[in-house]
């Protein structure tokens, strides 16, 4: 499989990020390289082989439904380029 | 005064402990060190001299009391991947541009709760993505190593360049790094050093900055196997707050290193003797196995079918972790913002200004392969490959063999700015051949320095062991090491 130019547009949508009109090429050409690369492992024969979700034989804890920590907003909010009333601010989502 | 920071992390100790110096004197060599390295080779993004000395004064108010944990009084760099309260945490990224985290990693709490002193954040790949610690946004680190009778600048590997780099140029006493495909082990074989990734659960990923959650460890970088064993057991331990920490008791991993490999079996995987390898590999390489039967181990050769796999499947593995990781910089929370005309713009533009090169492809290749239609013609069966090369160190574990050696890269450290390398990503992908498999299974790797290449470059062996089994890989490391008995420091020209 590769990816046309569209399709480069589309990822970078998804992914958020700006793919300026001069870079779809760049993207274009690496993007290939890498799916070219991995397309590899259509030879192997996967049949009957469960896909891994643990790399080592554990279930997952599950702490208790409980409040632990908490109640220093001030410091959530303390990197944030910008904040209000400990409040994340962003520009204006719902007109 | 012989200089301080010659000493390994264990004479350090020693010598604190003998009280033949202070913390404090050795913490102001280590600071003169740097001072004087740095503008050379870029190992440090972000230093801390001050925080240094106040800990380094703790640690001999304790040690005047024969007091203080296993690491008291020794300074350490740390790789700014680890969330450090109030102390630079970037991952060498301009997204997280002015991050000063307002807590601690665990593996960092522990060092400290062992009496470590931190020195500063240590250069590396952005967000451990890359294999020569180009991709920083602070610029590369230079390796301290030249090939002999030449004056270009060499990259120390990736993605922890600044921890083997200032390591191997003595400007701290160990490090800490991390390893998704080998960016521990390939960085310590470039500049003969010492560097092991545990098992997958060994040391808590709390604090530490994601690039792919399920491959992600961390791990020591140092200048000796016992070094590296020292701060091993510091850095490792269960910890409630990393879902996949393992509740298992962490062993003195120095006490193993001398334990010899009387007895071992030592499995040799043919799918790693590699088209076009290198000759002086392929030497090294039997070299290492003729160390290890002279001290009583035997050896096996063994196959593991899925090798050649790991690699691809590896580039389906990580960027798809990677992209869901790095969605949460988004100029809200923390870091970079670049204001647009509405929201998305803003997230868009902040990415798009935020990440660089490398990064961006691989969340866009992550994207990718999640997307709609794709994941299960990609992700699904990344992860059924995934299973498959587990499968293979199973079987060979399972028919006797102990631990297994292989060569830890393709090749010595290359230049920086190598064109080949910059114009086609899969061809810098190939520099983890030798070590993604590792991670692929979660199992333990330690890269050991054993040889040198025809330019006096350092060459480094790999062995690969049974879940939980880092003391073995100690013991058979100390043993090449041992053997080895180069010296494999640079010569100073910074």
């Amino acid at each position: 499989m590769s990816v046309d130019a569209a399709t480069v547009k589309r990822i970078g949508r998804l992914a958020r990020i700006r793919i300026e009109e001069e870079e779809v090429a760049a993207y274009q050409t690496e993007l290939n390289a890498i799916l070219g690369f991995v397309e590899q492992l259509g030879e192997v024969d996967v049949e009957g082989v469960e896909a891994m979700t643990s790399v080592t034989p554990m279930t997952l804890r599950r702490r208790d439904d409980v409040v632990s920590d908490g109640n220093y907003a001030e410091k959530i909010v303390g990197n944030a380029p910008l904040t209000e009333d400990n409040f994340f601010m962003v520009p204006k989502v719902v007109e | 005064m012989t200089d301080l920071t010659r000493l390994s992390l264990a004479d350090a100790r020693k010598g604190l402990k003998d009280k033949s110096f202070t913390a404090l004197e050795l913490t102001d060599a280590y600071i003169g060190a740097i001072e004087a390295a740095n503008p050379s080779l870029n190992a440090y993004v972000a230093t801390t001299p001050e925080q240094a000395r106040d800990m380094a004064k703790a640690s001999d108010a304790k040690l005047s009391q024969r007091q203080g944990g296993a690491l008291e009084g020794i300074p350490l760099g740390i790789k700014d991947l680890f969330a450090t309260k109030g102390v630079h945490t970037q991952a060498a990224s301009h997204i997280l541009d002015g991050f000063k985290p307002e807590y601690e990693s665990t593996v960092t709490a522990n060092l400290w709760r062992d009496g470590a002193v931190m020195l500063g954040k240590l250069n590396m790949d952005e967000f451990a993505m890359g294999s020569s610690n180009e991709t920083s946004y602070y610029g590369p680190v230079v390796s301290p190593f030249r090939a002999e009778g030449s004056n270009a600048n060499l990259v120390p590997g990736g993605s922890s360049g600044g921890s083997a780099a200032a390591v191997a140029a003595w400007l701290c006493a160990g490090a800490t790094a991390t390893d998704t495909g080998g960016s521990i082990r390939q960085p310590a074989a470039f500049t003969g050093t010492v560097g092991i990734k545990p098992t997958y659960g060994r040391c808590s990923r709390w604090g530490t900055v994601a690039f792919a959650s399920s491959l992600d460890q961390a791990g020591p970088i140092a200048r000796t196997v016992e070094d590296a064993a020292i701060l091993m057991t510091s850095m490792s331990g269960f910890d409630a707050k990393d879902s996949t920490s393992v509740d298992i008791p962490v062993p003195d991993f120095a006490a193993a290193v001398e334990r010899g490999v009387k007895g071992l079996t030592i499995g040799v995987p043919k799918e790693y003797r590699m088209d076009g390898m290198p000759a002086e590999i392929e030497k090294l390489w039997a070299e290492g196995l003729e160390w290890l039967k002279a001290e009583g181990a035997s050896v096996k050769d063994i196959s593991l079918p899925h090798t050649k796999y790991a690699l691809p499947a590896y580039y389906i593995v990580a960027p798809a972790e990677a992209s869901s990781n790095l969605a949460r910089y988004d100029g809200v929370k923390y870091g970079l913002r670049v204001s647009g005309k509405d929201i998305t713009d803003m997230y868009e533009l902040t990415r798009a200004e935020g990440f660089g090169r490398e990064v961006k492809r691989r969340i866009m290749i992550g994207t990718y392969v999640l997307s709609a239609g794709y994941f299960d013609a990609y992700y699904v069966k990344a992860q059924k490959v995934r299973t498959l090369i587990k499968k293979d160190f199973e079987d060979a574990f399972n028919a006797g063999v102990d631990a297994i050696l292989t060569p830890a890269t393709p090749s010595a450290a290359f230049g920086i700015g190598d064109e080949a390398l910059a114009s086609d990503p899969v061809a810098m992908y190939l520099n983890d051949i030798f070590t993604v498999t590792v991670n692929m299974a979660g199992l333990p790797g330690i890269a050991v320095p054993a040889g040198k290449d025809g330019q006096g470059l350092p060459l480094g062996l790999q062995l690969i062991g049974k879940p939980f089994d880092e003391e073995t890989l100690f013991a058979a490391a100390r043993v090449i090491e041992k053997s080895a008995g180069g010296d494999f420091a640079p010569k100073q020209w910074w």
